[in-house]
């Protein structure tokens, strides 16, 4: 057997040009592609009463023409290369990539310095979106564990803008004007507010100066301030419960957590791979492999013994404070109540101090194999590279073994006693009414 | 670099008839392994809907030598995954591990798949699990929409039953029948063995060929699937979910066998209807112009049975039928007028010009190589691709449009809070 580092191991170049825009280089030449990713500094945490869900709307108003990039020019302007392009926005960011042949970076810096600039924002194109967003919005609240989600973390956070789903609340997306969006837009989107990231088969030095040719032109704006509440202790154990019709019964416990560049936050990551497997921390790609989760505390106390059929563990690196979730399906005739004893029995004993050493090592293990398989392609690295600079700084990325490794068994057992108690917790239940059989349905022709 | 001079893969059938095909790629310190046997949800016998499923759910929770417990530490003491799925046709067992772990967990997938132990507590557990996640299902109008469209489209045939069979089947499901099943369907013949990441071939046969060493040859039972007759009427179904908030449109027809010579004209038809860019034609009339629907597309599923063709949507409940009546335009003027010249070119440069990315990774290499290896489409089929979408002509797709886009003889399903007014 060879040892295959490829992905990993060449250095990431970073530049700063003169106004301000950051761009970070990785060589990678195992495949002949290229990934783009643009990375802003908003996110729904940047948003308030009125107008939440204005970043993810901006979003997808972002992807419907330039004044270079006619509208019926966008279809197909990446994908006739063989590429993809996408973008998502989240609680602190929003980015835009695109990966295809190499010989298409030049076009895929141009979009995104249109991107950046020069979006059209027509007032039909943004109507058409709100009615895009909602349908988003509504097949989302199909799903009760959303539902859930959404509730739950409303009633977590009383100050800090987390608390409003990325999505926004509905009524904002019925109201919010193509003003709020141009503004919104104007604002955020300045160079000196985003970081352009390029992985793949390209040469530094030249794919940095495309990028200026591209990119150098676009004028620095302020730099939007972002200032947060920060979200007061809390002070006692909430709850909320959601009774709708349904087929299943669903638990959600939820924890303030550290954030990305707190000292608890890497022991936090490995309490949460002893409870429920190790995920990685690659929002793009991490879920597409299921956790190592059958020898974790949570799956044993809670699926070997009937009372959940599914279990999942969520901590994710933000900027700010955000939540340490766990969510669980009930075994269909175990009550919610049966449900939350035996988690919060099982979380006892881990907070008293029940983690052992030998969980903590086989944690290590399983987020050092996590982050091989979630670099496995110029995308997925282009993500994390961009992703750790916008929440903290890509150093975080590049250091993130050693991070894990650093953190030790005792400050593992200190951030269990410390998050995992009933004052910081909420929890969530989402109980059905009936269990519907199937549908007959109505046929005809 | 794969992409510019082929996958070449090492392919070796072993004495039993184990099938081994393994590709280097050195670009992470990690291996695939994708295990494939035909045992998928249509050889449920009539009595047990939902076996070929249960077997799948049950098989990685102890063999004759290890406990559920011992395999869990197993993998999880390496940081390693195993995933067993099934769908209609076939059961694969994917294991994602590091290299250094490789022979170990090579040798935990053979265990698996030749020595599943049943036992009666793991059996209880796994039904709980299933009997909920088929309750959660009839409660997500996406999947309730997809599944009444195949039983629209497939009556008497296998592919009209839930491959993960109902709550009453499932309850009622004997430990002998799992294990009736496996000794049927999990034989060294029918296993397609993939390997990809960092190892070289002859090794990981080698590890292979010792892995399945003690698998005694057995006859693989064929069986035979009725023939599937196309719908010459519309059919329409509603199953009211009024306690949601959006509809989920599942639209189809019967379209081909994979090893129809029309396939890549299918493919392209496809493509340009209801995947190019964000969702094709479809995408562009009912998200962008009309901003109807987050998502519109269309999926081609041409296999060893002629597969569906299946337009989806979620729309709000009020825009339904404006959505159905949009789906039928767009279909209706791509069977008259074909795709235009440049909608052709642009779509098989997609295809083509994709290809890099889909062998990027060593999981995207394994699902081609195992799909490559079910079909029969050869070792060189990453090289022949190009040629055989390049060579589709706009009169291909034109007349692969005509003969299955046909409205009046489409099966409409609309699973939501909607409810026909006729």
């Amino acid at each position: 057997m060879t040892t295959g580092e490829a992905l990993a191991t060449t250095p990431i170049h970073e530049h700063v040009l003169d106004n301000g825009l950051k761009v970070l280089i990785k060589e990678v030449h195992t495949a002949p592609l290229a990934s783009v990713w643009c990375w802003y500094r908003v996110g729904s945490s940047d948003e308030g009463p009125g107008t939440t869900g204005v970043s993810h709307w901006v979003e997808h108003m972002n992807f419907k023409g330039t004044i270079n990039i006619p509208r019926e020019q966008v279809k197909g302007i990446i994908e006739q290369h063989g590429g993809f392009w996408n973008g998502y926005t989240w609680l602190d960011q929003t980015t835009y990539v695109e990966t295809a042949g190499r010989d298409t970076l030049d076009r895929m810096l141009f979009i995104e310095s249109e991107r950046m600039a020069n979006c059209l924002y027509h007032p039909d194109d943004c109507e058409s979106e709100r009615t895009v967003i909602i349908s988003e919005l509504q097949g989302g609240e199909n799903d009760p564990k959303q539902l859930l989600d959404e509730e739950l973390t409303a009633v977590a956070f009383k100050a800090h803008p987390y608390r409003h789903p990325t999505i926004g609340w509905l009524d904002d997306l019925k109201t919010m004007t193509r003003e709020d969006l141009y503004g919104h837009y104007r604002r955020f989107y300045v160079p000196n507010n985003a970081t352009l990231v390029v992985v793949g088969d390209v040469d530094a030095t030249t794919t940095l100066r495309t990028a200026e040719r591209y990119f150098g032109p676009i004028p620095a704006g302020p730099t939007p301030r972002r200032t947060h509440t920060r979200e007061p202790q809390q002070l006692g154990e909430r709850r909320v419960t959601i009774v709708r019709d349904g087929t299943a019964a669903y638990l959600k416990l939820a924890y303030h957590a550290p954030a990305l560049t707190d000292a608890d936050f890497f022991p936090m990551l490995i309490l949460d791979a002893v409870l429920t497997g190790a995920k990685g921390l690659n929002l793009w790609t991490s879920f597409r492999t299921p956790p190592p989760q059958r020898s974790s505390r949570l799956y044993k106390a809670l699926v070997n013994r009937g009372l959940a059929s599914s279990l999942e563990g969520s901590l994710l690196p933000t900027r700010d404070p955000f939540l340490y979730s766990l969510s669980l399906t009930a075994i269909e005739g175990v009550t919610l109540e049966a449900l939350e004893e035996g988690a919060l029995a099982e979380l006892d004993v881990v907070r008293l101090g029940g983690v052992t050493a030998a969980e903590c090592a086989r944690a290590r293990t399983q987020l050092r194999a996590r982050l091989v398989f979630e670099n496995d392609s110029v995308t997925n690295i282009g993500h994390q590279i961009g992703y750790f600079e916008t929440v903290a700084s890509w150093q975080v990325y590049d250091s993130l073994l050693s991070r894990i490794h650093a953190a030790t068994d005792d400050q593992v057992l200190a951030v269990a006693a410390r998050y995992l108690t009933a004052d910081n917790r909420t929890v969530g239940w989402f109980e059905p009414t009936r269990v519907q059989g199937l549908a007959p349905g109505v046929v005809g022709r | 670099m794969i992409a510019r001079f082929g996958l070449s893969p090492f392919r070796q059938v072993l004495d039993n008839g184990v099938v081994v095909i393994v590709k280097a790629s050195h670009a992470t310190p990690a291996v695939t392994i994708n295990a494939s046997l035909q045992a998928g949800a249509v050889f449920d016998p009539s009595a047990h809907m939902g076996l070929a499923n249960f077997v799948a759910r049950t098989m990685d929770r102890g063999t004759n030598t290890r406990t559920a417990d011992d395999i869990a530490m197993a993998l999880e003491s390496r940081g390693a995954s195993l995933d067993v799925r099934i769908n209609r046709h076939v059961v694969s067992v994917d294991c994602t591990c590091l290299v250094g772990d490789f022979g170990d967990m090579l040798g935990l997938v053979a265990d698996v798949l030749m020595n599943p132990a049943f036992s009666p507590e793991q059996v209880a557990l796994r039904r709980s699990e299933i009997v909920t996640a088929l309750r959660q299902e009839q409660d997500d109008p996406a999947a309730m929409a997809s599944e009444g469209l195949l039983r629209l489209l497939y009556p008497g045939h296998p592919y009209a039953k839930h491959p993960h069979g109902t709550v009453e089947s499932v309850e009622v499901m004997p430990e002998s029948a799992l294990r009736a099943f496996h000794e049927a369907r999990f034989v060294p013949g029918s296993l397609s063995l993939v390997i990809v990441g960092d190892v070289e071939p002859e090794l990981a046969v080698a590890l292979a060929a010792d892995a399945f060493s003690c698998w005694k040859v057995a006859p693989l039972q064929t069986q035979q699937l009725p023939p599937v007759t196309k719908s010459v009427g519309r059919q329409r179904l509603v199953l009211p979910m009024m306690n949601k908030s959006q509809a989920d449109i599942a639209y189809g027809f019967v379209t081909i066998l994979r090893s129809d010579p029309a396939y890549y004209a299918y493919l392209l038809m496809n493509n340009v209807l209801g995947q190019y860019s964000m969702g094709g034609r479809l995408g562009e009339s009912i998200r962008e112009r009309q901003g109807m629907a987050y998502y519109a597309f269309s999926a081609l599923d041409a296999n060893v049975v002629r597969g569906p063709l299946v337009v989806r949507a979620g729309v709000n409940p009020s825009n339904v039928d404006r959505a159905v009546t949009s789906i039928d335009e767009e279909l209706t003027r791509m069977a008259a007028e074909g795709p235009t010249e440049r909608e052709l070119s642009e779509s098989k440069r997609y295809l083509v010009g994709a290809m890099p990315r889909t062998l990027e990774t060593n999981a995207g290499i394994a699902r081609f190589l195992q799909t490559a290896e079910f079909f029969e489409l050869g070792l060189d089929h990453d090289q022949r691709l190009p040629d055989l979408v390049e060579g589709v002509t706009r009169e291909d797709v034109y007349e692969a449009s005509r003969a299955s886009l046909v409205p009046s003889a489409a099966a409409v399903v609309i699973a939501g809070p909607y409810e026909d007014r006729g």
